[in-house]
């Protein structure tokens, strides 16, 4: 793959998830109180491409993961927090766990995570894994 | 019962400390091969799995599910699993075989079948195969930097030291979890202080985990557990799915994860299903795999002791290291929670990932003292850093650290103490005082800090972890006061974030932050002539361990001490009396003047001459220019003496005594241990020479044995015999000498 690393041979295409350019997460910018916090988060495309990486390099496994992260970037912290709380066992109906895959589904166009959900929520049925 | 003095004795030694156990494969207490594990198979319907490893779908657990929906591949599965386990373990370790034409097939295999190719493997061939399959070219290691106190500027300044030794990954996790973010604060602005680039985490319950990575403060994770039954999977509060769905949310953020697993754990849980340790491993991997982690921390981890207690334990740990590495997974090998009570057993276990090389070769290495170690780690720890940069340096080998001088090490834990101690006054955190900075410098362990109050160090870490304060605030900080360096490398890290790059599989940074990962640093080897070799920069800076002397200052001290008083005075000849002839070594005396036990040529000479006059013998002196050998030399002595006897005295102290009738390298004393020669014994020696000359009897001259002596003093000895060699004249017959000197007896 000739354009990795990304930092190095792709720079100038680099945004944080704020959409803000890499080259202009500089010191200066740092002093001058022009960076936050989402500034530093990472960009859905970048993910993606470096899913094509991962894949292209014999890494298919590792590029879904890749690919199921990049709709995760818009998803806020505590919501993620909270999402990964209900995957848990024992704690989400059947239901409510098809209501998250939905929710995911159409308020961030998840649809590697809906998917991913709902395999898991069959597989919970099965298995004794949902809240009893 | 009686007792062997010796058997008593062995008893005491650390091994028998340890607990040795029979295997019983119905708790869960085999490494490999349990006869409850099912032998290999995968039968397919249009595309779907119907039967693995003897198990119909309709019976699949969550585990069984997850790894057919998520990590076997389908379609090279009928080719892989016709292929017998034996030309697998051939492939593995066949130099010939690329890496990736394993890795095509094993990505078809399922767990049986993974262990039945390890069946046919010894750990050579192990080693062999982990060398090849292991998939970043260079190896690397990883650093646990904890301590008791959880000091901040302890913390950074031991980060700070584990970055510029050379690890690549630093670790740390905490006493009181409350402490979590400050102390994953320390070692953030620590490893950033000793070396760019180092790759930092704090292990923690997964929430909070994740709630550290996305305030910036660490950069990777490590402690995503998976069990391979699933009553162990869910005891850890977790399925296959969640676990996978946390690994995306990190990735998500920019942060590189790695899961855990390793045999035993599932045994300590009591939830082994009577299958055997290795065969729950490689359900573990494919789960791994599946849930589309880049690597795995493996190779037993905390439950290391069970595996050893069992026969062909640490055969399994290895196998398992290679098996993940067989699965495209990037391997920390272990080696990091505490193995043995033996030294020998410990280094023993710790050649079968350091030979071969892996990602990380341990998962952990304690950079700090195993008393402030809060992982119960500490195999290796702080007082082995010497042992292990020499083992490096004895094989030529990376184990992925470096030797530093104690100067640098000084300079680097100063800093980055006072950085932390910035970063807190800046962020109103609890105060860290110059004396806390100063002893953080100095310290070798929690002992030598001052007392901290935890109260409000856990207040602060509360509202720290809850407010909004963040990565970016430390960096300007850090600008703010003056540490403009540290703060660039901190937003380099998270530059990096915003890359990605170092989301391939085991990716670590340089010193200038050039990602080295499987994509662009990927394992080529096929034998000799490729892949990684230590060489250029990197081996150069492995042999300069600071302990390592420049050869020449070894001869100067016994340079000099010229005997004004023995002149030469013409070619020797063969004498008639019973006389002792005393033959020198070409520089004894002349070019120079002191034995290697330090004793002045001149002292020998005397106590040599009084022993001899003290039986009532008398001595020649001769000096041999054509051999600095001992042995030549004492030969020579006997020709020339009329008794036959001679002493043969080399200028490093050597001394024989010899007859004329015994071949060259026989004689009738030898006296090899010259550091350990006196005085007293140079006297005997010639008394005893004397004794024989005159037909009289002698007991041989008792001398000390000290078989350490040949340890310590090769180097010198080597180099003070070349320098008696440099003064060999091969054309110059031996001289006759006039002492003029007479002994007191």
């Amino acid at each position: 793959m000739n354009n990795y690393p990304l930092r190095e041979h792709a720079a100038e295409t680099l945004r944080a998830h704020s959409g803000r350019p890499l080259h202009e997460i500089s010191a200066e910018a740092v002093s001058a109180g022009e960076v936050s916090g989402a500034d530093l988060r990472t960009h859905a495309d970048t993910l993606r491409q470096q899913a094509d990486i991962a894949r292209a390099n014999d890494f298919p496994q590792l590029a879904a993961n890749l690919l199921r992260a990049a709709e995760l970037t818009d998803v806020p912290n505590e919501e993620l927090l909270r999402i990964y709380e209900t995957m848990r066992p024992e704690r989400a109906s059947y239901d409510e766990l098809m209501r998250l895959a939905d929710y995911l589904e159409a308020n961030f166009s998840a649809r590697e995570n809906a998917a991913f959900i709902r395999e898991a929520a069959a597989v919970y049925r099965e298995r004794g894994l949902l809240k009893r | 019962m009686t007792h062997s003095r010796r058997f008593d004795l062995l008893a005491q030694r650390d091994i028998n400390k340890e607990t040795f156990v029979e295997p019983w494969p119905e708790a869960g207490l085999i490494v490999a091969d349990s006869p409850y594990d099912p032998a290999p198979s995968l039968t397919m319907h249009d595309g779907r799995v119907q039967k693995m490893d003897g198990k119909p779908c309709e019976d699949f657990d969550a585990l069984d599910r997850f790894i057919v929906s998520h990590a076997l591949d389908l379609a090279i599965a009928p080719e892989a699993m016709a292929l017998p386990a034996q030309d697998y373990a051939r492939m593995l370790a066949d130099i010939n075989v690329p890496r990736a034409a394993i890795a095509r097939l094993v990505a078809g295999c399922t767990p049986a079948k993974l262990c039945e190719i390890m069946r046919h493997m010894n750990v050579l061939e192990m080693m062999m195969g982990l060398a090849k399959m292991r998939i970043r070219r260079t190896p690397a290691n990883q650093a646990h930097v904890t301590n008791w106190r959880e000091h901040p500027a302890l913390l950074a300044a031991d980060a700070a030291e584990a970055a510029l030794r050379g690890f690549a990954e630093v670790e740390t996790t905490v006493r009181v979890a409350r402490s979590a973010p400050l102390c994953a604060l320390a070692i953030l602005v620590g490893t950033q202080t000793g070396r760019p680039g180092v790759l930092t985490q704090c292990s923690v319950e997964e929430s909070l985990g994740l709630r550290l990575a996305m305030k910036g403060l660490t950069s990777y994770a490590e402690t995503l557990s998976v069990y391979g039954t699933e009553l162990t999977f869910t005891d850890g509060d977790d399925t296959p799915w969640s676990k996978a769905f946390l690994a995306s949310a990190y990735a998500s953020r920019g942060v590189k994860i790695r899961f855990t697993s390793g045999t035993g754990s599932e045994a300590l849980m009591g939830r082994a299903e009577q299958k055997s340790m290795l065969y729950l491993e490689a359900r573990c991997l494919l789960l791994v795999k599946g849930a589309g982690s880049q690597g795995v921390q493996n190779g037993s981890i905390s439950c290391i002791a069970l595996p050893e207690s069992l026969p062909g334990g640490v055969r399994a740990v290895l196998a398992e290291n290679l098996l993940a590495a067989m699965l495209g997974l990037e391997v920390a090998a272990g080696n990091d929670a505490l193995a043995s009570h033996s030294s020998i057993r410990k280094t023993g276990k710790l050649m079968l990932q350091f030979i071969p090389g892996a990602d990380f070769i341990f998962s952990g290495y304690s950079a700090i003292p195993k008393r402030d170690n809060l992982f119960g780690g500490g195999n290796f720890d702080a007082e082995d850093f010497d042992d292990y940069n020499v083992l490096q340096r004895d094989m030529q080998i990376d184990g992925g650290v470096r030797p530093i001088r104690e100067d640098e090490a000084l300079a680097v834990r100063k800093k980055a103490a006072r950085a932390i101690q910035a970063v807190y006054a800046e962020l109103d955190l609890p105060a860290i005082s110059e004396l806390e900075v100063e002893a953080a410098t100095v310290a070798h362990s929690s002992d030598d800090m001052p007392a901290r109050d935890l109260l409000p160090d856990l207040a602060a870490a509360d509202d720290f972890l809850n407010g909004e304060t963040d990565f970016v605030a430390v960096v300007r900080a850090l600008q703010d006061r003056g540490f403009a360096d540290i703060a660039d490398n901190i937003l380099e890290m998270g530059r990096q974030r915003i890359a990605g790059d170092y989301l391939q599989p085991s990716a670590i940074f340089d010193a200038d932050f050039r990602v080295r990962s499987a994509i662009n640093d990927a394992n080529d080897y096929t034998g000799p002539g490729s892949g990684y070799r230590v060489e250029g920069e990197r081996w150069n800076d492995m042999q300069a361990i600071p302990q390592a002397q420049s050869p020449a200052g070894f001869v100067q001290p016994h340079l000099g001490g010229h005997i004004s008083r023995l002149v030469e005075l013409g070619t020797a000849a063969k004498g008639t009396q019973k006389e002792v002839v005393l033959a020198l070594g070409p520089a004894f005396g002349r070019a120079m003047g002191f034995t290697i036990g330090g004793l002045a040529h001149e002292d020998v000479l005397q106590a040599l001459l009084t022993g001899i006059a003290g039986e009532g013998g008398f001595a020649r002196i001769v000096r041999v220019y054509h051999s600095s050998d001992c042995a030549a030399i004492g030969y020579v002595g006997a020709r020339l003496s009329g008794s036959g006897i001679g002493i043969g005295l080399q200028s490093r102290g050597t001394a024989v005594i010899h007859q004329r009738e015994l071949a060259p390298l026989n004689n009738l004393e030898l006296f090899p241990q010259s550091p350990s020669l006196s005085l007293e014994t140079y006297e005997q020696i010639g008394r005893n020479a004397a004794r024989y000359a005159l037909g009289r009897s002698a007991q041989p001259v008792a001398v000390k044995i000290d078989n350490g002596a040949r340890l310590r003093l090769i180097v010198k000895t080597a180099l003070l015999h070349r320098r008696e060699t440099d003064e060999v004249q091969p054309q110059t017959p031996p001289q006759e000498l006039r002492y003029d000197w007479e002994p007191a007896v």
